[in-house]
C-alpha cells in the first residue's frame, strides 16, 4: 500500500490518497472519499485535526476529526475510518475502516499538512492569533506544522533536558497570560548538586506556549507523564479514550462535552475550574471548550503494558472504584 | 488590546466546577478539587486526587515542617498555593528499596550531605530526585500537587472528596 499524490488542482493543491481513501481540498473544504461514501469538512478544522494527529503520533486511542472521520491508534498500526463510530453509518453499513502502517499514514498526513497549509496560517494557533486557512494555495508554513513536540526525560529545566522558554528563545508571554507571574523559584544548591536541585516556574513556562491543545511532557515519574498544555477556543478533535486519562485544571475554565465512545450518545458535561481534577473514563469520547486561554494539566500513563491490557480487556474503564 | 485576567485557585479563593449528568454516573469522573481536599486535610497528609494504575497525584497541605521522606524514583512537587521550601539531602546510605514505589517516611534526621533548598511559590515545580531525602516547610499554609507512585502513606478517600451525585 502506498501514499499517492496527484498533480495540483486549479487552486494549486495536490490530491492525496492512501489505501481506499482520497483527500482533496478546495478554497473552503476538504473532501474525503472512500469506497462506500464521501464527506466534507471545513479546511481550517481539518488542518487543526491533522496537525494534532501528526504531532501526537496518533495519540492514545481514537482521534475523531468529527462524527464521521478519524483515526484509531494500535501502536504500530493505525486505522483510518469513516463512520465507524457513528451509529447511523454503521446501521446503514456505509462505514469503512482500513489499517495502515503507522509511518505510512503519518507520511500522508505530513505531506498533506505541508501542501495544504498556506503562509500565515498556523493550525496550532488560536483563531485570533493566526491568518486564514482558506483560499487558493499561497506559500507554506512548514516551520509551524513541523514543530518539535517537547518531551522531557525528567523535568523541563534540568541540565541536559528540555530548556525553559524565554523572549530570547522565541517564546514571548502570550497576550492572554500577560498577568502571569514570571518569577522563578529561589534555588540554593550546594556545590556539586547544581544538577540535582532543580525547579522552574511551570505557570510562566506555560504562559509562553505558542500552541493550543498540544500536550507536551514536562516531567516524567517513570511512566507517569505530566503533559500540560494551553487551551483556547475548541479542542478540534473529539478524543476517544482507550485508557483512563486525567485532567487537572491549573487556571481558568474548560467545559468538556462527553459522549459514549462508540455511539456518540451524550453522557455528561464536565465543567472544570482552577484546581479541579477529573478523569475521563476509558469508554468515552470528549471535546473541550476554553473561552479564555487556560492552562490544563493532562496526566497520562505512558506504560507500554497498557496496549496489551487494553487488547486483553484488562485495562480499567473507570479511574477508581468507590 | 483586550485585557485578560488569569484565574488561579487558592485555599481561600477557589470555585469548583462539576459533572453535569446527561446519562452517566458522576463517580466515573472522580471529580474533586485540590484546594477543597487540602482544606480538609491534616498537614502533609498525602491525599490521592488521581490514580492511574500504580501512579498517583497527591494533594498535600503544606503547613509547618514535614517529616523527611525519600522515594526510589523522581517525584515532582507543584506548588498550587502559598510558599513552600524544599530541603534536599544526599543520604550517607541507601534509604529506600530501589525496586519499590512511592515515598516513605524517614525516622528522625537522616545522615548525609545537604544538597540545597528550593523556595517555591504558586506555579513552581520542583524535582525531588530519586533516592534523595527531602522535607517541606511552609510558614503559612500551602498546597502542593505531587506526581508520584502510590506508597504506604498515600491516603485514599474517594467517597469523601469526589462528586457522587
Amino acid at each position: 500500500m502506498t501514499v499517492t499524490e496527484a498533480p495540483a488542482n486549479r487552486l494549486g493543491y495536490r490530491q492525496f490518497g492512501v489505501g481506499g481513501f482520497t483527500f482533496s481540498r478546495d478554497e473552503y473544504f476538504v473532501t474525503v472519499e472512500w469506497p462506500t461514501g464521501n464527506h466534507q469538512m471545513p479546511v481550517d478544522h481539518w488542518l487543526r485535526c491533522v496537525q494534532r494527529d501528526v504531532a501526537w503520533g496518533f495519540f492514545y486511542g481514537i482521534v475523531n476529526f468529527d462524527s464521521v472521520i478519524g483515526t484509531m491508534n494500535h501502536y504500530g498500526t493505525v486505522d483510518m475510518f469513516a463512520g465507524r463510530f457513528n451509529e447511523a453509518y454503521r446501521r446503514a453499513e456505509v462505514d469503512y475502516n482500513e489499517t495502515f502502517d503507522h509511518d505510512e499514514l503519518l507520511g500522508c498526513f505530513k505531506a498533506m499538512l505541508s501542501d495544504w497549509t498556506n503562509e500565515g496560517y498556523d493550525p496550532f494557533a488560536a483563531p485570533l492569533e493566526t491568518g486564514s486557512a482558506f483560499g487558493p494555495s499561497s506559500g507554506s508554513n512548514d516551520d509551524a506544522v513541523t514543530r518539535r513536540r517537547v518531551v522531557a526525560d525528567r523535568m523541563v529545566g534540568v541540565p541536559g533536558d528540555e530548556p525553559l522558554r524565554s523572549d530570547e528563545s522565541g517564546f514571548p508571554v502570550n497576550r492572554a497570560f500577560a498577568d502571569v507571574d514570571q518569577d522563578e523559584p529561589v534555588i540554593e544548591a550546594e556545590p556539586g548538586y547544581e544538577g540535582e536541585v532543580c525547579s522552574f516556574n511551570l505557570f510562566a513556562y506555560l504562559s509562553r506556549s505558542d500552541v493550543t491543545w498540544n500536550p507536551s511532557v514536562v516531567s516524567a515519574c517513570k511512566e507517569s507523564l505530566y503533559c500540560p498544555t494551553t487551551e483556547e477556543f475548541t479542542l478540534p478533535v473529539i478524543h476517544g479514550n482507550d485508557r483512563v486519562e486525567w485532567f487537572v485544571q491549573l487556571s481558568d475554565e474548560i467545559q468538556w462535552d462527553v459522549e459514549d465512545r462508540d455511539t456518540g450518545a451524550k453522557r455528561a458535561r464536565v465543567i472544570m475550574k482552577a484546581g479541579d481534577v477529573a478523569a475521563m473514563p476509558a469508554d468515552i469520547r470528549h471535546t473541550g471548550y476554553s473561552p479564555k486561554r487556560s492552562m490544563l494539566l493532562v496526566w497520562e500513563n505512558g506504560s507500554p503494558r497498557i496496549p496489551e491490557m487494553i487488547a486483553k480487556g484488562e485495562a480499567p474503564v473507570h479511574p477508581v472504584d468507590f | 488590546m483586550t485585557q485578560y485576567t488569569t484565574v488561579f485557585g487558592s485555599l481561600t479563593d477557589f470555585a469548583k466546577g462539576g459533572v453535569q449528568l446527561v446519562d452517566d454516573d458522576p463517580k466515573y469522573y472522580a471529580f474533586s478539587n485540590i484546594f477543597e481536599v487540602a482544606s480538609a486535610a491534616a498537614p502533609y497528609e498525602k491525599v490521592a486526587v488521581g490514580k492511574n494504575l500504580e501512579y498517583v497525584l497527591e494533594a498535600i497541605r503544606a503547613e509547618g515542617t514535614s517529616a523527611w521522606r525519600a522515594a526510589p524514583h523522581d517525584e515532582f512537587a507543584l506548588v498550587m498555593d502559598g510558599t513552600v521550601r524544599f530541603e534536599l539531602l544526599d543520604p550517607a546510605a541507601e534509604l529506600v528499596d530501589p525496586s519499590s514505589g512511592g515515598s516513605i517516611t524517614l525516622e528522625g534526621e537522616p545522615e548525609g550531605s545537604p544538597m540545597g533548598t528550593v523556595t517555591a511559590q504558586r506555579g513552581h515545580m520542583t524535582m525531588l530526585p530519586a533516592g534523595k531525602a527531602y522535607r517541606m516547610h511552609s510558614d503559612g499554609v500551602g498546597v502542593v500537587l505531587l506526581q508520584t507512585i502510590e506508597g504506604p502513606d498515600t491516603v485514599f478517600r474517594w467517597a469523601d472528596i469526589c462528586q457522587t451525585f
